[in-house]
């Protein structure tokens, strides 16, 4: 689904990582996890052509995404689902919209009760009118998953999903995630909540991805 | 990929769904200076378009009504008046490129004096001199060589093809029908680059909405569409009050006489009204393009 061949990044000279070999295989659950600032955002961003790699390969859906035009990327990410850490919505447009824009963007009408269904679920039920600006930092993280899943594709890359919300809405929202997951889509999610491993790994047969020192290695059991 | 085809563009452009350009935040004034430019271009346009067609109506008028006819004006003592004017028909009939000749009757004359000399003048009492109005085929005639046949033969006939005087008239109302054209097309580049500019300062200004876009993985074409079509709808609006100011002011234009002034026949007749009301196509058609090439231009950096 995902693969990583020999793969190296640098920012302006600096090494971030290098020689990484990953195959992530359709229908998988991978955490990925590491101190702050060793790259977590920056492979998630390989993974969906956001970040060119400086040398090495990431194929997506067995193709090249290095060497795609900006239009075809633009047809892969309609079937990757991307929570941004900084979530980035459309500040003019009520959530509601901002939460439909996978759809709308590929020319397809968006299912009101499931949309209704699905911001129950992340509890912005009575939000989705408000204007992102009006939201709180959890809330927009919740938006922000809520509009990953909305187009309902087959890889879902989330960048620290649960970053800013308690411990219940985390529960919740990576519920969402391994359900998914059971529905057959591959999952990746960046964070540095232990605990969230640890329940996902109750629920699915999650693995974890270290990245550290510029190499990502897969953690054995004890995390 | 996205190289734009035209006819499907302008087509989505029309029926687009309305919620496309939804997804560019209201762009405060550089959209209403796009309205007002596009207003005031247009405006002048009807103006440059009037002049266009006014000169061009003179100089069509001027070069066809006079290029098929001339005139063979005898200036000759009574007795001998009546055979120098048989020669001169003589000469006609065997010249190339004359396909009538017509002695004027008095009566006529008298008609054409009457503006300058008045309705009372005893045409009789006065040695006038005798006209033959010749018809010309499309070829035309050899005017200097008539001339020179004509002295030989009637040496008081004088050979007036009317090329002297309506020449430099004829070139000059062309050369201000060109300006006029010239002037319109100088709006429209003017259009076309200021709807640029401010197609690009928008895109420049959402770069965040470019790149939200583009996470869910909408396509340049998507995106320069919503900005091609805010851009394109306001320049028609512009346009479409901009050439109603302009066609009131010119209908408001005080009338010429009827006979009169051709100078002052600036304004338009008839079907020519119909001229002015493709502009506000016009505007919207440069406005789609420039918008459209800015936006391909600005998505190609932006990353
Ligand atoms: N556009 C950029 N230009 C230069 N350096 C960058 C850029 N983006 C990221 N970096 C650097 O790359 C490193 C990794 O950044 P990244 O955002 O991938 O880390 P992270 O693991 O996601 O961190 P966190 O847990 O804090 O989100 C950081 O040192 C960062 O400063
Ligand atoms: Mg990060």
């Amino acid at each position: 689904m995902i693969e990583f061949h020999d793969l190296s990044l640098g920012y302006s000279g600096r090494v971030l990582m290098s020689g990484v070999t990953l195959k992530l295989m359709p229908g998988s659950f991978h955490f990925l996890t590491g101190p702050s600032g060793s790259g977590k955002t920056s492979l998630l961003k390989l993974c969906y052509g956001e970040l060119k790699a400086t040398s090495g390969r990431v194929e997506v859906f067995g193709q090249d995404i290095g060497a795609m035009a900006r239009d075809q990327v633009a047809l892969i990410r309609r079937r990757i689902g991307i929570v941004h850490q900084d979530c980035q919505f459309l500040d003019h447009l009520p959530m509601a919209e901002n939460i439909t824009l996978p759809l709308e963007v590929a020319g397809q009408v968006a299912d009101a009760r499931a949309m209704d269904e699905l911001l129950a679920w992340v509890g912005l039920s009575g939000q989705a009118r408000a204007l992102p600006p009006q939201l709180s930092g959890g809330e927009r993280q919740r938006a922000a998953l809520a509009r990953a899943v909305m187009g309902a594709p087959d890889i879902i890359l989330a960048d620290e999903p649960t970053g800013n919300v308690d411990w219940e809405m985390s529960q919740r929202l990576l519920r969402l995630m391994t359900e998914l997951n059971r529905m057959g889509k591959t999952v990746v999610v960046a964070t540095h909540d232990l605990n969230l491993i640890r329940v996902a790994k109750s629920q699915v047969a999650a693995r974890v991805l270290r990245i550290q020192g510029g190499r990502v290695q897969l953690a054995g059991a004890d995390l | 990929m996205t190289k734009p085809n035209l006819g499907s563009s302008l087509r989505r452009l029309i029926a687009g769904r309305r919620r496309a350009d939804r997804v560019v935040p209201p762009s405060g004034h550089t959209a209403t200076l796009t309205t007002l430019t596009s207003a005031a271009m247009a405006f002048l346009a009807v103006f440059a378009l009037a002049l266009s067609i006014a000169t061009g109506r003179l100089a069509d008028r001027w070069s066809q009504a006079l290029t098929r006819t001339a005139t063979v004006r005898i200036s000759a003592p009574p007795e001998q008046m009546q055979a120098q004017t048989k020669k001169v028909l003589d000469v006609l009939k065997t010249t190339p490129g004359v396909s009538a000749a017509r002695v004027m009757e008095p009566d006529e004359i008298k008609r054409l004096l009457e503006p300058w000399l008045g309705p009372d003048l005893p045409v009789d009492a006065l040695p006038l001199p005798q006209l033959v109005e010749v018809a010309e085929t499309p070829e035309g005639v050899d005017g200097p060589g008539l001339q020179l046949r004509l002295q030989a033969e009637a040496p008081g006939a004088i050979l007036d093809d009317h090329l002297r005087w309506r020449q430099p008239l004829v070139s000059s109302a062309s050369r201000v029908r060109i300006l006029g054209l010239l002037s319109l097309a100088l709006i429209g580049g003017a259009t076309a680059a200021l709807i640029t500019l401010a197609t690009q300062a928008a895109l420049a200004a959402n770069g965040q909405v470019i790149r939200t876009l583009r996470l869910v993985g909408a396509r340049d074409g998507y995106i320069a569409r919503a900005f091609v079509r805010r851009f394109t709808i306001r320049a028609f609006m512009g346009a479409l009050a901009g050439t109603a100011l302009g066609m009131a002011a010119i209908a408001l234009l005080p009338a010429a006489a009827p006979e009169g002034g051709f100078l002052t026949g600036l304004g338009f007749t008839g079907i020519e009204w119909g001229w002015p009301l493709l502009l506000p196509i016009l505007a919207a058609l440069v406005a789609f393009l420039s918008t459209l090439a800015a936006a391909f231009q600005t998505l190609r950096t932006v990353r």
